[in-house]
């Protein structure tokens, strides 16, 4: 605790402050160059300034419609993420240890793994019952591959020394798996997680937009994707900022909730 | 040769006393067609049950790849290995071996490094856990027993690996230069608990090296392989009482002997291979000739 707290203050830390403060200033300066100056700075001089987005964004925080867009990207990202990660550790596992499985199956993941995901948009939509279950399996799908492809390189690419020296103290099959081959790839799986992290928080705004976020959700309530884009109909472009920065907090702290548990899980690796 | 187990090797159980290797003309040969290479070539030798035997050769000669051959992880082009009688087809319990490169597994920490063997043979017993406790203590490990690999320095590694291997109590211990890449104290710490520990168990040790005096202070019997592809050019008994002492080895007359001797056929193969433009080769018979010449003087 005190570590991390004196960690607060450190250079870097510093260093990142004055970087955010210096793009939130200039943003504002070019935002209000009109206003300010009377002649408007191109591209920037059209954008609604940072100030004007806080003060928008301090309504906002008092609309549950403004909560409920957080609270249905988070639960379309989280299911889809968790769905990618309890079918696509096995696999690749499987994938990794068993020849016949890999022959099999690998082919068809390999094909199916370079269409991207927003791709698979209007299939899901006419294929799942409900749109909530499309947003769903596009976001899945998002993080399906990038887990599964690194749960098999991990696993692969285990020395054979491991494997030999485990072999020689008499090992057995499953004991070599669930104490050579599964720690050996948590680092790969925590990598692969958090890759399919990210590309699930891109997915599942894309897919909100295009799906239009649920009729039947009504107005406001189609998750953050969705709140963006009716902002941007309606003409609130401060709250379209207000969205995208919305994003990014939410998934950073996506991302440092899996760093968390991802360290957590690979103790040894914290000693280096 | 005589099977008589020398005064300190005392056998202390029959289990000490198994695993005699016999490998006979074995010959191994990696590639093909034009980019075959023989590795290994007619080679015969005997690892005698509770002894040890130390195989000593330049670098590259092919003793790693007998290893692998011993070990039942590659399987001869030629030839065949028994022990106990019996053909190696495959890993067994029954032998151990210690890779040139560490393999502790580095996401356990030294405690469960050690206990891996015990575990996944399901025998998580009282018995193994004081066991582990001991062979902590006697590789010195205690303070770092809940530490990573990565935590632990190159020395200690090895103590680890040495005491993961131990804690299996199999008939025959395999070493592959185990020593190799240690600083000269820390590797004659090493000799003096390593070859203690075998004097202790008595069970049959086969020990790879390049290093002659490594190989005259451990070894009952010294192999003398010859260049790639490799076969045993000479076979010396070494027969200085144990438990031997460094410091008097330097003056022990039938030591220096066995050294001049291994030295000049070591010279001699590595010449041969100096003779094939190799660059290791060439750095080995500098450094051998360089020790020739202090020797002699
Ligand atoms: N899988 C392989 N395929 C082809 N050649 C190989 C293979 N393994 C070993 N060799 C060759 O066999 C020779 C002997 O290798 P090996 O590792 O057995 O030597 P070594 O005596 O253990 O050497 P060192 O003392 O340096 O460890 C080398 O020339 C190497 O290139
Ligand atoms: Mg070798």
């Amino acid at each position: 605790m005190s570590s991390s707290r004196r960690s607060f203050f450190h250079r870097s830390t510093l260093r990142a402050f004055v970087s955010i403060l210096v793009f939130v200033a200039l943003w504002e300066v070019g935002a209000r160059s009109k206003q300010w100056f009377g002649i408007a700075v191109p591209w920037v001089g059209n954008i609604p300034a940072p100030t004007a987005v806080l003060h928008v964004w301090m309504g906002l925080v008092r609309d549950p419609g403004y909560w409920q867009s957080w609270y249905l990207s988070l639960l379309r990202v989280l299911a889809g993420f968790l769905t990618a990660m309890v079918i696509g550790i096995p696999l690749g596992l499987l994938m990794a240890v068993s020849r016949n499985f890999n022959d099999t199956f690998f082919p068809t993941f390999e094909m199916l793994r370079p269409i991207p995901p927003l791709a698979w948009v209007p299939a899901s939509i006419i294929f799942w019952p409900t749109q909530e279950l499309s947003i769903t399996f596009v976001t899945f799908l998002g993080a399906f591959f990038t887990v599964v492809i690194n749960v098999l390189g991990g696993a692969e690419s285990i020395d054979v020394r491991y494997f030999q020296a485990a072999q020689a103290m008499g090992a057995s099959k499953w004991d070599t798996f669930r104490r050579i081959v599964l720690p050996a790839t948590v680092p790969s799986i925590v990598v692969g997680s958090s890759v399919g992290m990210g590309i699930t928080w891109n997915v599942v705004v894309a897919a909100e937009m295009i799906s239009g976020g649920g009729s039947q959700a009504g107005g406001n309530g189609g998750g953050l994707g969705y709140f963006i884009w009716n902002s941007y109909v309606g003409g609130a472009y401060e709250q379209i900022v207000v969205g995208m920065i919305s994003i990014g907090i939410a998934g950073y702290i996506c991302s440092e909730l899996l760093r968390m548990l991802g360290g957590y899980l690979t103790p040894w690796l914290r000693t280096r | 040769m005589s099977t008589v187990v020398k005064a300190a090797g005392t056998p202390t159980s029959a289990k000490a006393q198994a695993g005699e290797i016999v490998v006979s003309s074995v010959g191994k040969s990696y590639g093909e067609g034009q980019f075959v290479k023989e590795v290994v070539k007619d080679c015969s030798f005997t690892i005698e049950r509770g002894k040890l035997t130390v195989m000593i050769g330049p670098s590259g000669c092919g003793k790693s790849t007998l290893i692998r051959l011993l070990a039942g992880f590659e399987k001869p082009t030629s030839g065949s290995i028994k022990i106990n009688g019996k053909p190696v087809t495959g890993p067994g319990k029954d032998r151990l071996v210690l890779f040139q490169e560490s393999a502790l597994f580095p996401w356990m920490t030294t405690y469960d490094n050690i206990m891996y063997g015990p575990r996944a043979r399901g025998e998580d017993t009282k018995e193994a856990r004081s066991l582990a406790e001991m062979l902590l203590d006697k590789v010195g490990l205690r303070a770092f027993r809940k530490k990573y690999p990565t935590q632990l320095s190159g020395g200690m590694q090895r103590r680890a690996e040495l005491a993961r291997a131990m804690i299996n109590n199999p008939e025959v211990m395999i070493l592959d230069e185990p020593f190799r890449g240690l600083d000269a104290m820390s590797k004659e710490l090493m000799w003096e608990y390593y070859s203690r520990l075998y004097e202790e168990s008595g069970r049959t040790n086969f020990f790879i090296t390049t290093d002659i005096d490594e190989a005259i202070f451990l070894a009952d019997r010294l192999l003398i392989m010859t260049n790639v592809p490799t076969q045993v050019r000479a076979v010396v008994e070494i027969d200085i009482p144990r438990p031997r002492d460094l410091v008097s080895l330097v003056d022990d007359d039938r030591a220096n002997e066995v050294k001049m001797e291994a030295l000049s056929l070591l010279h001699e193969e590595a010449m041969k291979s100096f003779a094939g433009g190799s660059k290791a080769a060439a750095d080995f018979i500098e450094a051998y000739s360089k020790r020739l010449r202090t020797k002699k003087e």
